[in-house]
């Protein structure tokens, strides 16, 4: 038989770090956060580090907006001819990409676009001392370094999130309409009477802009505790993107019960 | 890269992000579907609404003419009362009728209204007198198997003589 209590020990002092772990990263969220009028003041580091969370990934976000978009329409076809309602598949591919697909596909490939980016980059500014350096000229590099790359994802994010259940939309339209032949003005007006702007779209972009700060926190998080090590920075981009991921799916679950189901 | 090239790139990228949502808002919710200018309100009752639902279109003749803008239940007459809101604009002489219907097989219900001939139009709070409720399939289904079981009873009956006598 097992001895019981150093397993309980270890359980007891993983969850404690994790605790400890989690009250860190709070008060380093509202130190980012207090930090938002200097991010604000140097605009150029902020609009620099919405040009390397956003436009560096536009590209993966509309290729892949454009294909989830377009399965969606052969796989809705399929399915909703059985029925003999493939008019619907308006209604299928918007619904689906602007309630959940959008944000969270867009979310998903942001953390491992910009987060693993973010992360790496800080956590070799820290490995290299550069961090160090800034806070020996009273240079604070909350509000130098992590405040920018903060409020840069956070724009970013819904931003990107928007565009990739736009050209999804676009990318059903394509393979459902112009390929397949389901008649246009139905797919369309089905479409606008089943979505509704304030139930439906808006939801889906503050759905993104939580998961935009839910992704960006962790990331400038890991990587500013991340270990001075080489070793150390490639745990902490791999770290970034697998606890991005689980956050993303936990959050979806709790904020599309809160919004969809009464 | 130098700053002027960065502010290009971040302000297309913003541009493409407000388009998105703009096409977002237009095309796929259709934004102007809200009834935008003054309304009126109607009231129906109906012995059964089927799925009717609040902030269902109202349409005549097809056209949206108004939303369902209030649902309950008329614990009196044991009916169902439905307050339309209907845009200022259109008017319905006071003999019109309403009926619940469904836009396709598996479409939502709307609640139609049928204009009459009558000289003077319906006023705000007034009550639309003739009204049909929705056709329910199950009640639909039910009342055809009955039918159809009972006729082919009669059938029965009226050939089962002339069976017997065959034989």
């Amino acid at each position: 038989m097992m001895n019981p209590v150093p397993m309980l020990r270890r359980l007891g002092a993983s969850t404690i770090n994790a605790l400890w772990r989690l009250g860190f990263a709070t008060r380093f969220l509202i130190a980012t956060v207090r930090h938002t009028p200097a991010a604000f003041r140097r605009l150029p580091l902020t609009v620099r580090e919405i040009y390397f969370a956003g436009v560096l990934s536009l590209t993966i976000i509309l290729v892949s907006g454009l294909f989830v978009g377009m399965v969606l329409g052969l796989q809705g076809y399929d399915t909703l001819a059985r029925f003999g309602s493939s008019e619907a598949l308006g209604v299928l591919v918007a619904l689906s990409l602007v309630r959940e697909l959008g944000p969270v596909v867009a979310a998903l490939l942001f953390a491992s676009r910009a987060g693993s980016a973010i992360t790496a980059e800080i956590g070799l500014m820290k490995a290299t001392e550069q961090l160090d350096a800034m806070e020996m000229m009273a240079v604070d590099p909350i509000a130098r370094v992590i405040a920018p790359r903060f409020w840069g994802g956070v724009l970013a994010m819904p931003l990107l999130g928007m565009l990739f259940t736009a050209t999804g939309i676009i990318g059903g339209f394509l393979i459902g309409v112009v390929m397949i032949g389901v008649d246009s003005g139905q797919f369309w007006s089905q479409m606008q009477s089943a979505v509704d702007l304030r139930q439906d779209v808006l939801n889906g972009v503050f759905k993104s802009f939580v998961f935009g700060i839910a992704v960006t926190w962790i990331a400038v998080f890991e990587g500013f505790e991340a270990p001075p090590t080489a070793e150390g920075v490639s745990g902490a981009t791999t770290r970034t993107v697998v606890t991005s991921a689980l956050v993303i799916l936990a959050l979806d679950f709790v904020l599309t019960s809160f919004m969809f189901m009464r | 890269m130098n700053r002027t090239t960065i502010d290009l790139w971040v302000g297309i990228f913003v541009a493409l992000g407000l388009a998105a949502l703009v096409f977002l808002s237009l095309q796929v919710a259709n934004l102007t579907g809200g009834t935008s200018g003054a309304t009126y309100m109607l009231t129906a009752r109906f012995d059964d609404l089927g799925g009717l639902k609040v902030k269902a279109p109202v349409k005549s003749a097809g056209v949206v003419v108004g939303r369902v803008a209030d649902v309950r239940f008329d614990n009196q007459t044991f009916e169902a009362v439905v307050t339309l809101r209907v845009e200022k604009r259109y008017e319905f002489p006071s003999d019109t009728s309403a009926k619940i219907l469904t836009s396709g097989v598996l479409g939502d219900q709307y609640v139609g209204l049928l204009p009459g001939g009558d000289i003077e139009n319906l006023q705000d709070g007034d009550a639309i007198e003739l009204t049909q409720g929705a056709i329910v399939l199950e009640n639909l289904i039910s009342k055809f198997l009955f039918n159809s079981t009972s006729g082919s009873d009669d059938k029965k009956e009226a050939n089962g003589p002339e069976d017997e006598f065959e034989e």
